[in-house]
């Protein structure tokens, strides 16, 4: 598939600071794709930089086979949506829109034109007299992203859009953005720190942590079979559970303290040595209740009913262990209960580099 | 379990209150007595003031110290009043608001979102600049003007004027830009702003309080000006203070008080104005830094 977006080699820094280190991104025509990664990952400021707004250290950027490494934002063909909305105060909702057009001296009919697309897609049209002052935070969202519609811009960025938005209203939008990807099918690059939004709109994810991607790939892979301890831990709530155990390859077990683990079923089992110190990952909803062979015997430790699931929490050898179970489920504090792990669905890392085996 | 609350009743008029009230009285009285005394005297006639009782009201209103004081009292030689000096402040002054002010929220929009190269050099250079004395630099400025042929000319004193004025301003106008949030200007960025539309369509609209701030101690800073005025403006320019200390010293004849005080309240008059009708922004603008948009 042809490529939209390349980042190559890209460093920037602030000062000593060295934010993004010789980093690499290539997005394909028409992808969704979402940068994530806890709060000072680089990650905002890897899209201000594929934005102009910031000026690289070392390195290029290219949009549709043109190197805009060093070319002014406005002439990058890119439209922009910012978290804390940034619509022009003193202007109404039609003049936010339109702004950008004037900018470019376009006809006044095609103006009122593309003003009226975006506001029939967006639903704003009974708002284009309003000043951003007498919006709501949704309406706000809405109306900044009409003013990225409106450029017709060859890439749409996202800088953390729904972060402002109280929790009902995120899900709405989120909805909204994907249904206008659908429909538009425009590359989008969206910067987010929540999992949830990643995990639903991409359609790659890169983790990003210390101005480094961690791993780029669908939301699936990401989820199942993480490439390093940090993207197993950032990614899914509640978070996968981690034990520390050292790998027994003949007999195909690995020993968690006292206790033994068949990891006969691991995928890449034969990757593993003998003695080898590393930490075995499960999801909580790959984790059974039930008796047989290899099952653990432990006590209900807490007990948090979600509505849809139940989290049971217990340890093993000291480790907590989260368990996601149906909602109907029914435990009580200190039950006795015989776990037994989804082999095939966990992940095994090494301990000291950290990656996945 | 009682319907009345335990504890006694909050006061409202307590001791600190009422030991406030009496200091803020003091203070007013403090304060207003010269601008009293200044009333009443340019309301009575030399008879009455030579009798000496300063604080007393006067026995006969007469007003024909106001009408001598605006347009026929002597300045020197020339005896036309304040009136040119009125006229010549008002041509030093408005040009000089306007030039400085503008130049001033250019710089402070250029400090605050375009961060240059030297950028905090430069910041803090200004910061030096508004914390300099006038006096050190009068000499220097004064010989640079002569050379241009501009000293004691109406370009000369408004140059000298921007100039003192737009360190303070420039601070106070890049200090206001920083607090506006930056992904306002990235966005006028992306939609197709240069270096002037982003200033001219996004910046100036959003810039109303801190104008009007920025106005108000330009407009009372020069027209309160003496020295300035003195020095660079010219004997055809002369400011309406230069005139007024023309008028109250005098070398012969005699010391007519009430056009000495009528003069001076009309000088005053134009900061006066000033402050009641913006007392509201500038309190305004000086906070609208402290609270996000």
């Amino acid at each position: 598939m042809k490529n939209n977006v390349e980042v190559k080699n890209i460093s920037f820094s602030y000062g000593k600071t060295e934010i993004l280190k010789d980093l690499s991104l290539d997005i394909r025509e028409g992808e969704f794709m979402v940068l994530l990664g806890p709060s000072g990952c680089g990650k905002t400021t890897l899209l201000n930089c594929i934005a102009g707004l910031l000026d690289l250290t070392d390195g290029q950027i290219w949009i549709e086979d043109d190197n805009v490494t060093w070319k002014e934002p406005k002439d990058r063909h890119i439209g922009m949506v910012f978290q804390s909305y940034a619509l022009y105060p003193s202007m109404t909702v039609e003049k936010n829109l339109s702004f950008g057009l004037r900018m470019m001296n376009t006809p006044k009919n095609i103006i009122n034109e593309k003003i009226d697309k975006a506001a029939n897609l967006l639903q704003i049209n009974e708002l284009l007299k309003r000043k951003p002052s007498q919006l709501s935070g949704g309406q706000r969202q809405r109306v900044a992203i009409g003013r990225a519609l409106v450029r017709d811009a060859k890439v749409f960025l996202f800088d953390e859009p729904l972060s402002n938005l109280d929790a009902k209203l995120r899900a709405e939008l989120r909805y909204e953005i994907k249904k206008l990807h659908r429909d538009l099918s425009n590359t989008m690059i969206y910067v987010t720190h929540d999992q949830i939004e990643a995990m639903t709109l991409a359609d790659r994810i890169s983790v990003m942590k210390d101005g480094l991607i961690q791993q780029l790939d669908t939301p699936k892979q990401i989820y199942n079979k993480p490439a390093n301890l940090f993207v197993a831990g950032f990614i899914g709530s509640p978070s996968m559970n981690f034990l520390k155990a050292s790998c027994d390859k003949p007999n195909k077990k690995i020993i968690v303290g006292k206790k033994l683990i068949d990891i006969s079923k691991y995928e890449n089992i034969n990757n593993l040595m003998n003695d080898q110190e590393v930490v075995f990952g499960i999801r909580p909803e790959n984790i059974n209740i039930e008796k047989n062979e290899n099952s653990i015997l432990c006590k209900v430790e807490l007990v948090e009913p979600m509505g849809a699931d139940t989290l049971v929490w217990t340890s093993v050898e000291g480790n907590p262990i989260s368990i996601r179970l149906e909602g109907s489920s029914n435990f009580n504090l200190n039950d006795e209960i015989n776990i037994s792990f989804d082999i095939n669905k966990s992940s095994i890392f090494d301990s000291k580099s950290e990656e996945r085996i | 379990m009682s319907a009345i609350p335990s504890g006694p009743r909050p006061k409202h008029l307590t001791i600190g209150r009422i030991g406030m009230y009496c200091f803020i009285l003091t203070c007013a009285l403090f304060f207003l007595m010269p601008l009293y005394v200044m009333i009443i005297t340019s309301l009575k006639d030399m008879d009455e003031i030579r009798a000496a009782n300063i604080l007393n009201l006067p026995k006969e209103l007469s007003f024909y110290s106001w009408p001598k004081a605006w347009s026929q009292a002597c300045t020197g030689f020339v005896c036309e009043g304040l009136k040119p000096g009125f006229f010549n402040s008002i041509k030093i002054t408005v040009p000089s608001v306007i030039v400085s002010v503008g130049l001033s929220a250019i710089n402070g929009y250029a400090l605050a979102f375009w961060r240059f190269k030297g950028a905090y050099f430069f910041f803090g250079l200004c910061m030096f600049g508004a914390f300099i004395p006038y006096q050190v630099m009068v000499y220097p400025l004064l010989k640079i003007e002569d050379a241009l042929g501009i000293y004691s000319t109406l370009p000369g004193i408004i140059l000298v004027h921007t100039i003192f004025g737009m360190p303070i301003l420039t601070l106070i106008f890049r200090n206001f830009y920083t607090s506006l949030p930056i992904d306002l200007f990235k966005a006028a960025r992306i939609d197709g702003g240069n270096f002037i539309k982003i200033f001219l369509y996004v910046i100036i609209p959003m810039s109303a309080p801190i104008t009007i701030v920025a106005v108000i101690l330009q407009v009372t800073g020069i027209w309160n000006d003496f020295l300035l005025g003195l020095v660079f403006a010219g004997r055809d320019n002369q400011p309406m203070t230069v005139q007024l200390n023309n008028i109250v010293q005098v070398d012969y004849g005699v010391a007519e008080y009430n056009v000495d005080m009528s003069a001076t309240i009309l000088t005053s008059l134009v900061p006066l104005f000033v402050y009641f009708i913006s007392g509201r922004w500038f309190v305004r603008g000086i906070a609208a830094g402290a609270i996000k948009g």
